[in-house]
């Protein structure tokens, strides 16, 4: 029977491949009702056709003014998490130092916290200090879960690196600021880009640690939890749409380029 | 990382003009830990003390709390509470092992089997990552909803009797019903699982497989007694990075659940935000915790891998 063996052979590339469509069913889901024009204030039954939402994703009132708070409370964060995640990566590789025991659990516990303990430990800290609930608070939760995330990046790849590339530039009389400069930040920038690019996605996404210590700020996860109780417009799935679209291409395209470099190289 | 930073540069100590770097260098790992773990001292290390003295404080929004050192509040949140406590641990339990049901076999397929697919398939995996989980998680109530596609066909096959009489689903629904919040668990925390699955497996040797196969091992031998077990560390820390945020979720139980479905997330959120008992809303978060660390460090023991962390 070969029907038989052909299913055997291929048995977890079906499997794999079923998975996968559990993956993205959701987000074929989300496109397709980004068309779709519906009845009540609920955009979960398929009516008809319409590209309304496109034509004017602002159209709902404080969308896009959270869609905007997001993006200004990611770009920081990410800015924030980097730097300060790229220190400590640089720390624990390149020097011998007491208390690494200590460090190195610092920067383990926050991942392995589930996010509303974090959450809600840290709205107690910002309510004993009387802090004003807003942006500002959400940027600080934010850099604070997205360092570790950083500093997981940057080390994998300051550790693989060679360290007698640095020793051969100071060997040709290179300063320390001119060796860390040409020599280790360009090595170790994927490392870099890796942990930026996640902390961009994991700010952006976040919604428990911001659902707890926004205030009355809205960001765009707060705005669709919102709309899931009062109503959810056509346009948080045209921005959801986007996000993916936008998504596919950056990584495509940065791909791309990739390739051509090595093979420029080769 | 031993062999990196402790290895001294063999010509250092004989060259006195590099002297003056080194102790330059001395206080440097300080100034670079520095802001950083600053940061994580005082905006995650001390607000859990604040939150283990706000489970201890008692009095009003109106007058103020105060340290009493009222452990009874851990026993009433306890005992008002367990319910909650057991169904997060059993719903995420349950994601947990789905995921790797379901995420080994991708996670395999992407490592050994999907030749010039593989980097799209990695790129389709991660790339919901960037459309807001919510969003994801608010279509599930499009495909699970009441007179779609999925449950007819469940219902015309029969499985929600099954399912119905397993407690898991009631009636001709699935939406706020156990199995729709598992379901979006699952869903939600898949590609934690499988990242960590392809990490592992990508490391090992193809020629392992050859040899099992030369040594007359069938393929499932061969999965069962060198794929699997030289694929545990991504296994253990996928299953923790699946279960500890399913455990502390209350989004999928909010969304696609109903009053029965309620987690321990929901319920510390709706302390801590709706009716604003911080002390009891801090006790159960406290006492989430101290499970979960409680439960990793158990299982890490248990399967070996501690230098995993």
């Amino acid at each position: 029977m070969p029907f038989v063996t052909w299913l055997k052979r291929h048995l977890v590339v079906i499997a794999g491949l079923l998975t996968l469509a559990y993956l993205l069913l959701p987000n074929v889901i989300v496109t397709v009702f980004s068309f779709n024009k519906p009845k009540g204030r609920f955009n979960y039954e398929w009516q008809r056709f319409s590209t309304h939402a496109w034509k004017d994703p602002c159209g709902v009132a404080d969308m896009c003014g959270s869609l905007s708070i997001s993006l200004q409370i990611a770009v920081w964060a990410t800015v924030g998490a980097t730097i300060l995640g790229t220190m400590i990566s640089f720390a624990l590789v390149r020097y011998r130092f007491r208390a690494r025991g200590a460090v190195n659990s610092l920067i383990f516990l926050p991942m392995a916290m589930p996010e509303v303990v974090m959450a809600a430990s840290l709205l107690t800290l910002f309510l004993n200090m009387g802090a004003q609930l807003g942006f500002f608070t959400i940027l600080i939760a934010h850099i604070m879960f997205c360092l570790s995330f950083v500093v997981t990046a940057v080390k994998a790849r300051v550790m693989s690196m060679d360290p007698r590339l640095e020793e051969a530039a100071r060997d040709l009389y290179a300063g320390p600021v001119q060796t860390f400069l040409r020599v280790t930040l360009p090595i170790a920038a994927p490392g870099i880009a890796a942990g930026a690019l996640l902390s961009f996605a994991l700010s952006f996404d976040d919604f428990i640690i911001t659902n707890f210590n926004a205030g009355s700020t809205v960001t765009f996860p707060m705005f669709v939890w919102g709309s899931a109780q009062r109503g959810t417009p056509v346009q948080i799935n045209v921005i959801g749409t986007a996000m993916f679209l936008i998504a596919v291409l950056f990584v495509l395209t940065s791909m791309v380029v990739g390739n051509r470099r090595n093979k420029q190289k080769a | 990382m031993s062999t990196l930073t402790e290895a001294p540069p063999p010509l250092a100590p004989a060259a006195p003009e590099k002297k003056p770097p080194r102790r330059r260098g001395r206080f440097t790992p300080y100034w670079l830990l520095l802001p950083g773990i600053l940061w994580l001292i005082v905006f995650f290390a001390l607000p859990m003390l604040y939150q283990a003295s706000t489970s201890v404080q008692q009095g009003s929004l109106e007058d103020g709390y105060k340290v009493t050192w009222h452990f009874a509040t851990y026993w009433d949140a306890l005992s008002a509470y367990w319910p909650q406590f057991l169904r997060s641990v059993f719903y995420a339990a349950a994601a947990t092992v789905l995921c790797l049901l379901l995420g080994y076999p991708l996670a395999y397929l992407i490592a050994f089997r999907a030749g010039r697919w593989k980097n799209l398939i990695m790129i389709l995996v991660i790339a919901p990552f960037f459309t807001s989980f919510l969003i994801r998680t608010l279509a599930w109530k499009t495909i699970l909803a009441d007179n779609g596609v999925v449950v007819h066909t469940l219902n015309s096959l029969h499985v929600l009797d099954l399912t119905n009489w397993l407690g898991w689903t009631a009636g001709d629904r699935v939406l706020a019903t156990p199995l729709a919040v598992v379901c979006g668990l699952t869903y939600n925390f898949l590609p934690f699982m499988i990242l960590p699955l392809y990490t592992s497996l990508e490391r090992i040797d193809g020629r392992l497989h050859e040899a099992a196969g030369d040594l007359y091992a069938k393929p499932w031998t061969t999965f069962r007694k060198v794929t699997f077990p030289l694929s545990m560390p991504g296994v253990v820390s996928g299953t923790l990075l699946t279960f500890i945020p399913a455990a502390g979720d209350y989004v999928n139980a909010e969304l696609l659940g109903s009053t029965d479905t309620r987690m321990i997330g929901n319920v510390i959120q709706t302390q801590f935000l709706r009716i604003l008992d911080y002390p009891t809303a801090a006790a159960l978060s406290f006492i989430l915790m101290a499970a979960i660390l409680a439960m990793v460090t158990f299982y890490i023991r248990r399967s070996g891998t501690e230098d995993l962390v």
